[in-house]
């Protein structure tokens, strides 16, 4: 029951990150990749973490697997951002 | 378990894929492209070590193959193109010609090598050799003073090598150091990124430490622990600390010869009690490699942040307006 659960939120995750790589590919200005990519990669990762906490017992792997998506959402909000300001700034010049 | 053929699969792709990044970010026209793609080729790179179970290599790969090399490539961006745009008109014919006959020359010498070495592991000239390195190194690891036999090897059994190692990179930081004062561009940080620094430069600081000490017997170590010491440095730059906290002109320069001059120290202090030089004494292995790996830490961290820097830290301002500029605008 834990595996099929844990099996379907990796799964899940996998297919958020395959949205984002489209969505990376096929959406046409930078604002719009960027909201593909933010979203859907937190989200993904969170998800596969979720999957992978599930099948572990260890708890110490299983804080250390959350601590790495709390780093990323902290980075790709930020990085995010920056992209967005730079090319917003740019657009102005 | 997962089934074996799906991780021939994924080898087949990750080799493939480092292939075709490699060969885009070399034949691409815009540098810009050329660095983002070899970035990418170094986080590739790093997955494939990870897949040969050579974590450490993985670790080094990703942290100064991807991260510092790619972040001093774009910071020589700015120049490279600006000179570009100058003497774009004047650009000879010969000058072209020598860089073709130079790609040529390249090319021919790196077929000439993978076709040898695809030869000799083919010839089984290899398996001649009468024992393997791998079984000497785990033959001799209790006696090393550490558990991870790749520390063993860099800080014991080949520590002659390291010492090199080090010496050459302190050539590299008096080099950078004779350059003059960089002109570092004036950058305003936005409060996002004051925020992300406030978060990522004591991580990073605890991340090194973390190595160090781990590198005795799991992967890590003083080079990769350097690397991200030096990360710290880099976006400390970014955010507008022009100085990345490094410390006046006496303190840097022991900071730069801390770790060469310890591992020569200490390999002199053997040699004087009778043993031969870098002969570590019985029982004190452990402690003396982490005292050596983590003043090497520090040299290595410091002589990065410089290379980013590309010449010496400009004075800073005062010390006390330091803390105020992160927790301020």
């Amino acid at each position: 029951m834990v595996e099929l659960l844990a099996g379907v939120l990796m799964l899940s995750g996998a297919v958020m990150f395959l949205v984002g790589s489209i969505g990376l590919l096929r959406l046409p200005d930078i604002y719009c990749r960027l909201h593909a990519l933010t979203k859907v990669d937190n989200l993904g990762l969170g998800l596969i973490v979720a999957g992978l906490v599930l099948r572990h017992s260890d708890p110490r792997l299983a804080i250390k697997m959350i601590l790495v998506w709390i780093l990323l959402l902290a980075s790709s909000a930020a990085i995010a951002h920056l992209i967005a300001r730079q090319a917003l700034r740019r657009e102005s010049e | 378990m997962m089934d074996s053929w799906l991780f021939d699969v994924v080898d087949a792709l990750l080799a493939l894929t480092a292939v075709v990044l490699a060969a885009m970010s070399v034949l691409g026209s815009d540098q810009k492209r050329s660095i983002v793609l070899f970035i990418a080729f170094g986080l590739l790179l790093s997955l494939i070590w990870a897949r040969l179970q050579a974590p450490d290599l993985a670790l080094a790969e990703a942290a100064i193959g991807a991260g510092l090399t790619g972040a001093l490539l774009l910071s020589a961006l700015p120049y490279s193109t600006a000179e570009k745009g100058a003497c774009r008109q004047q650009r000879a014919w010969a000058d072209i010609a020598f860089n073709r006959a130079l790609r040529g020359l390249a090319a021919t010498l790196i077929a000439g090598v993978a076709i040898a070495m695809i030869w000799a592991l083919d010839d089984g000239r290899l398996q001649s050799v009468p024992f393997t390195v791998s079984e000497q190194v785990f033959g001799h690891l209790p006696h090393s003073g550490v558990g991870n036999p790749v520390t063993a090897v860099l800080l014991n059994f080949r520590a002659y090598d390291t010492l090199l190692e080090l010496a050459v990179l302190l050539c590299v930081a008096l080099g950078i150091l004779a350059l003059g004062q960089p002109s570092v561009p004036v950058v305003a940080p936005g409060p996002v990124l004051v925020l992300l620094v406030g978060i990522l430069v004591p991580l990073l600081v605890l991340m090194a430490g973390y190595l160090l000490w781990v590198g005795a017997h799991a992967p890590g170590g003083a080079f990769q622990g350097g690397a991200v010491l030096a990360a710290a440095g880099v976006l400390l730059l970014l955010s507008g600390h022009r100085d990345a906290w490094l410390p006046g002109p006496r303190l840097l320069a022991a900071a730069l010869g801390a770790g060469l001059f310890l591992f020569i120290g200490a390999g002199a202090a053997m040699t004087l009690s009778g043993a031969v030089f870098l002969e570590y004494p019985e029982g004190w292995a452990g402690a003396i490699i982490l005292l050596i790996e983590a003043m090497a830490l520090l040299s290595i961290a410091v002589t990065l942040v410089l290379a980013y820097l590309g010449g010496p830290p400009a004075p800073s301002p005062s010390p006390p307006a330091r803390h105020t500029d992160v927790e301020g605008h």
